[in-house]
């Protein structure tokens, strides 16, 4: 393997790993590949540390690529490797996939993208801590004895556990993202009880799996196993449509801790702080959305969210009188004001409208009106996925707004401009306490001038199913009609 | 290293993600999901010795086929995930100043 890699890599391996401990044997003996762990342990930190500002990002991520090739290459040369010509087929075939992927995917589905991506880190979890099972010598987690130690029994159950969750967990977010499922939530049955005690095997397993003679484990493992990957399907099916968002943060995090798990079976500095970095990140995420939409993680957890609200608007179907624009109009007002601002949502995005809602947004600018995006923190399906659709069509950043940071100014607004949003401009969130949404922060459009609201029809509410008292007041008016057309229909008037 | 010492890295680093994470700008938060997807196929360190070790012990020969599907599927999650977010990142731009 060194008469392989030598050549290539000799002068930067010579620095670190010339030692003659230098580890063939998978121990890692030689204090300087911990250290070289470590380092990339680091760079995964910075890479999220660039994350702080648009402007440090990308040398951010080139970090964490740095990160990833110390940590792999070390891995490489500390480890007698028997098929070298395997592997590199193998990492090849694997990037050239992830490459294509991502290089053609649309940024509307990004969410299913990144679902689809922590089934594989759960998969790839699972996969590892099988073969650390199997073949426990190779990853140094054997006593004198030749028992795997109780410690890594411990570990191995548990990361087996969360990989498998975050696997099966994953696919059932991917195909509820990705259409290929209705986001209608099934709920089984006193699923509360069958989760909990699903839950509980998969623990008493783990202890059990922990304290019997290594011989005699096999059964028990691949029942925690098992149990671990029906538990991951079990806990997301009952998760509605509009929940995905806390969803996908949580797999997310789960992810995360099944890298730790890993990292502590093999004492692998790299992958403990990943890790915990990608563990925390989120579940700061998840907590991030269930505020921005008033819910407890809990609840969300419990799931059913949207399986009510649809028969809950039919008893208050009365024609409401409203007031109806055009194009025409919108242009004219837009033109006169000062200031507009623009709170995209879902809608816009299916619609596909974003890149002529930003030459709107260029042609008003032209015509000296301040105009800003306000961006609500559930808009879109996966945290910042609205930021991103509207980077995508070239809006520039510093034009886009979070919810607490734009606010105060729509009292002061001439025209607040609402394309493919609803239940994030919805009063009733505020006055409403019977209302679904009541408590989640929402955006004070109603204190604009003048609104303006594109939908498609009057009929057809948001994701939670409520009636927006927006619709109906007197500096409102409606522009219906498909969110593309109108913003083009606009762009010619203007 | 002793468990104490690999659970103190842990908690650690823990909080290190706490701040680090409510320090990113939401506007990036799509891209910090997939950049930390990508550096938690980190993982791909587990599948390597798997794959590497060969059929020296019983369980070696299945273990290093698991290890190799499960380089697969890290090195999937690594290349796909830094080049998605570095596609996202490219996106970002400044509001030019005339």
């Amino acid at each position: 393997m060194r008469a392989l890699l030598g050549p290539v890599i000799g002068g930067a391996a010579a620095l670190f790993f010339a030692t003659p401990a230098m580890a063939a044997s998978g121990e890692a003996v030689n204090p300087w590949v911990a250290v070289a762990y470590l380092i990339s342990g680091v760079l995964f930190i910075l890479a999220l540390r660039g994350l702080s500002s648009p402007e440090t990002s990308r040398a951010g991520n080139r970090y964490g690529m740095i990160g990833m090739l110390i940590a792999v290459v070390t891995t490489l040369i500390t480890h007698d490797v028997a098929s070298l010509p395997e592997i590199g087929v193998a990492i090849a075939i694997g990037g050239g996939i992830g490459f294509v992927i991502a290089r053609r995917i649309p940024m509307t589905d990004m969410p299913q993208l990144v679902a689809a991506f922590h089934s594989l880190v759960g998969m790839a979890a699972v996969l590892v801590g099988v073969a650390a099972y199997l073949n426990p010598g190779a990853f140094g987690i054997l006593d004198a004895a030749g028992e795997i130690l109780v410690v890594s029994r411990v570990e191995l159950g548990l990361g087996v556990a969360i990989g498998a969750i975050t696997f099966s967990g994953s696919v059932i977010a991917f195909l509820k993202l990705n259409g290929n499922m209705s986001g209608a939530p099934i709920m089984l049955p006193g699923r509360h009880v069958i989760n909990l005690g699903v839950l509980s095997a998969i623990i008493g397993l783990t202890a059990y799996f922990a304290i019997l003679p290594t011989g005699e484990t096999a059964m028990i493992f691949w029942i925690i196993v098992a149990l671990a990957f029906v538990i991951g399907f079990l806990l997301i099916i009952p998760i509605g449509g509009a929940d995905m968002p806390v969803v996908v943060s949580m797999l997310n995090s789960y992810s995360g801790w099944a890298a730790a798990a890993m990292g502590f079976t093999l004492g692998n500095t790299a992958m403990i702080i990943t890790g915990a970095l990608v563990g925390s990140s989120g579940a700061i995420l998840s907590y991030i959305m269930c505020k921005a939409m008033n819910r407890s993680f809990i609840s969300v957890i419990a799931g059913g969210f949207g399986a009510a609200s649809g028969p809950a608007d039919g008893a208050e179907k009365i024609d409401r009188p409203y007031k109806r624009g055009s194009a025409e109009d919108a242009a004219y007002m837009m033109k006169q004001a000062e200031s507009v601002i623009i709170i995209p949502g879902y809608g816009m995005a299916v619609a596909q409208a974003q890149h002529a809602l930003r030459e709107m947004g260029d042609m008003l600018k032209e015509e000296g009106v301040n105009v800003k995006y306000a961006i609500h923190p559930v808009a879109g399906r996966m945290p910042g996925h609205m930021n991103v659709l509207l980077a995508e069509a070239n809006v520039p950043y510093d034009e886009v707004f979070e919810l607490e940071d734009i606010n105060s100014e729509f009292a002061q607004a001439d025209v607040a401009f609402i394309i493919g949003a609803n239940d994030v401009v919805n009063p009733a969130a505020k006055t409403d306490k019977g209302s679904p949404i009541y408590g989640m922060p929402v955006f004070d459009v109603e204190k604009a001038k003048t609104i303006f609201f594109i939908k498609r029809s009057m009929g057809g509410v948001g994701y939670a199913g409520v009636d927006n008292e927006v619709f109906y007041m007197d500096q409102t008016m409606m522009l219906l009609s498909d969110a593309k057309k109108m913003c083009e229909d606009i762009v010619k008037a203007l | 290293m002793d468990f104490i010492s690999i659970l103190s890295i842990f908690v650690m680093a823990c909080f290190v993600g706490y701040y680090v994470v409510w320090s990113v700008t939401p506007a990036l938060h799509t891209p910090l999901m997939a950049v930390t997807n990508a550096i938690s196929s980190v993982i791909i360190v587990g599948a390597l010795i798997a794959a590497a070790a060969g059929s020296q012990a019983d369980g070696g020969q299945t273990a290093k086929w698991l290890g190799l599907v499960g380089v697969v599927l890290a090195s999937v999650n690594i290349f796909g995930g830094f080049a998605v977010t570095e596609r996202m990142l490219a996106m970002y731009k400044k509001k030019e100043r005339k």
